[in-house]
């Protein structure tokens, strides 16, 4: 089975962010970045689904130079190779869609495997293009995943409830948090990383549609006040949840 | 050359128009009456036919209804494909939906057909001359990220809860019946089995109050304190990351940035410290209340109003006067 995932890296969930100096992206100055949480429930799906069936996974990234410590995590996970395009300028999620459609096109997939949307730009848009693109069915918010005698059925849990979907392959699936529990990696996993194909392409000429204009903080919340201690504080919590923030 | 028309996209479940509907109507009006457009909406559900005509008291010109069976759960692929339809008897500038778990599934399948831009998520948007501008959370809500589509057609997804639903007024829509068959028999997904939520039990992106419990709980056996003060409330019981990792409590009750953004009229952070990747997901709470008896914890810093004292001691207590209030 021919399996992929598509990756990237995210600033640190634990990150205070801070504005730069061109006033539209984050101050890059001591951020540190992590793959993007989800998509490292992606990679282990991804592997787990060859550790049952067979075949090989290839990761996908477009990202720039610097994200090669992040694809390296992924190959250690269990990924066999990887492949980072350069972004194209000034890319968007369309854009980012775009190159790795192309990308994967060649691979041919049975299986595409995605987080359900990266904890920065948080916009849900790549995966679903993807698989717009490709006319390939699609599933995201998904919990549980299996695939039987080239059926995939995909449990996806939203606020609706849960939804089991049925597909032919080839399927795009969208993970969400819950679905597994990303493996350690040791020394070993990390040696042999080193060892497997990174293939690096160039930029594709895919132009943007969305531009952004500008990235501000919100205005700072002004809390603070304490009530008081203990069991005491509770009937003027009260008396100030109802009288003066009207909330009750 | 798109018309300058918006097509509003609505969801009908439970037998009516979902809550998020008239907030996307609202703003489609806005935004038609800038274009000095139409506003068309595309409507789907079983047993959608029914509520379509009345779509006209919000202004609605022509409702077009993918309505059949196979639209009973949610599939995003046949949903897609039938607004396809839609999109092409009415060739609209904007279209223009709610950022609910549907409409994030949506929206991008709907762009991507069109190659159009997409803005996810909004909490203001606007026509610019030939462009849509918007404003939407990112990094959970620790930044705001103002954005600009140059080339129409634009599709957009609004934040629920944001916008002011419109208001129903008199009038008919002229009903557009879809003929589904095709869209039905190109979808190669189906769905095999739906569970749907517990009914009762409050959705925490659609509460309206909110406790969440942390790690001062000290274990899960604990939890049913955070849950009498939701159920004393009527509020959703939402969870910190630490205790979702530990596996106390379920992953679908996490607030934060790896979890549900949320924005409640009133939000409880019991036991819980304030470790930023939580607060992205709840600062934009209304009122915020804190109880931890740590009295240096961050979360003080955010909170409108401060218990410093034990969770055990102060969650029974304010159960108890909530219940007695609420008679």
């Amino acid at each position: 089975m021919k399996i992929a995932v598509c990756v990237r890296r995210t600033p640190s969930t634990e990150t205070k962010i801070g504005i730069g100096g061109d006033g539209r992206s984050i101050d890059p100055s001591g951020v540190s970045y992590i793959l993007n949480p989800y998509d490292e429930f992606a990679i282990e799906e991804a592997v787990r689904t060859k550790e049952a069936h067979g075949g090989e996974v290839v990761a996908i990234t477009v990202d720039g130079a610097d994200a090669s410590k992040d694809i390296k995590k992924a190959l250690a996970m269990g990924v066999d190779t990887a492949i980072r395009i350069d972004p194209p300028a000034d890319a968007d999620s369309a854009a980012i869609a775009g190159a790795l459609a192309e990308a994967l096109r060649d691979v041919g997939p049975d299986i595409v495997f995605c987080g359900k949307m990266a904890v920065d730009e948080q916009d849900f848009q790549v995966p679903l293009r993807v698989a717009t693109m490709l006319e390939m069915p699609a599933v995201t918010f998904v919990t549980k995943f299996e695939v039987n005698d080239g059926t995939a059925r995909a449990t996806a849990e939203t606020e609706l409830g849960q939804t089991v979907y049925e597909s032919p392959l080839p399927v795009l699936v969208a993970v969400e948090k819950g679905i597994n529990e990303p493996r350690k990696t040791g020394i070993k996993d990390i040696m042999a990383a080193k060892k497997k194909p990174l293939d690096e392409r160039a930029a594709p000429a895919i132009a943007a549609k969305v531009a952004v204009t500008k990235l501000e903080l919100p205005p700072e919340k002004q809390g603070g006040k304490i009530v008081g201690e203990g069991v005491d504080a509770v009937p003027e919590l009260l008396r100030l949840l109802r009288e003066e923030a009207k909330a009750l | 050359m798109p018309s300058n028309d918006v097509l509003a996209i609505l969801e009908f479940r439970g037998g009516q128009v979902t809550k998020a509907g008239p907030e996307v109507l609202g703003q489609a009006r806005r935004l038609a009456d800038t274009l000095g457009g139409a506003v068309h909406a595309f409507l789907y559900g079983e047993g959608a036919n029914g509520a379509a005509a009345a779509l006209g008291g919000y202004g609605v010109t022509k409702a077009y209804v993918a309505d059949s069976p196979a639209f009973a759960a949610y599939n995003g692929g046949l949903v897609a494909r039938a607004a396809k339809d839609a999109v092409a008897a009415c060739d609209p500038r904007l279209v223009l939906l709610a950022a609910t778990s549907p409409g994030k599934d949506l929206g991008p399948r709907i762009a991507a057909s069109l190659d159009a831009g997409l803005a996810v998520d909004c909490t203001a948007i606007d026509i610019d001359g030939d462009a849509l501008t918007a404003v939407r959370p990112v990094y959970a809500g620790k930044a705001n990220q103002s954005i600009r589509i140059a080339a129409a057609p634009f599709v957009a997804s609004i934040r629920p809860n944001v916008f002011p639903p419109a208001e129903a007024g008199a009038g008919d829509a002229e009903v557009v019946a879809l003929d589904t068959a095709a869209a039905e028999g190109e979808t190669r997904i189906k769905v095999a089995e739906v569970a749907p939520r517990e009914t009762g039990k409050v959705e925490l992106t659609e509460a309206d109050v909110i406790v969440s419990g942390g790690r001062g709980l000290k274990g899960p056996e604990h939890f049913h304190l955070v849950e009498e003060l939701a159920e004393a409330l009527g509020a959703a019981v939402g969870a910190s990351r630490a205790v979702v990792d530990a596996g106390w409590r379920p992953h679908s009750e996490q607030v934060g940035q790896t979890g549900k953004t949320v924005s409640p009229n009133l939000y409880f952070a019991c036991g819980i410290s304030g470790a930023i990747q939580h607060v992205a997901g709840m600062s934009s709470s209304k009122c915020i209340v804190a109880i931890n008896k740590d009295p240096e914890a961050s979360i003080f810093k955010l909170a409108d109003y401060g218990v410093v004292g034990d969770v055990f001691e102060v969650l029974p207590a304010l159960t108890e006067q909530i219940r007695a209030l609420k008679g």
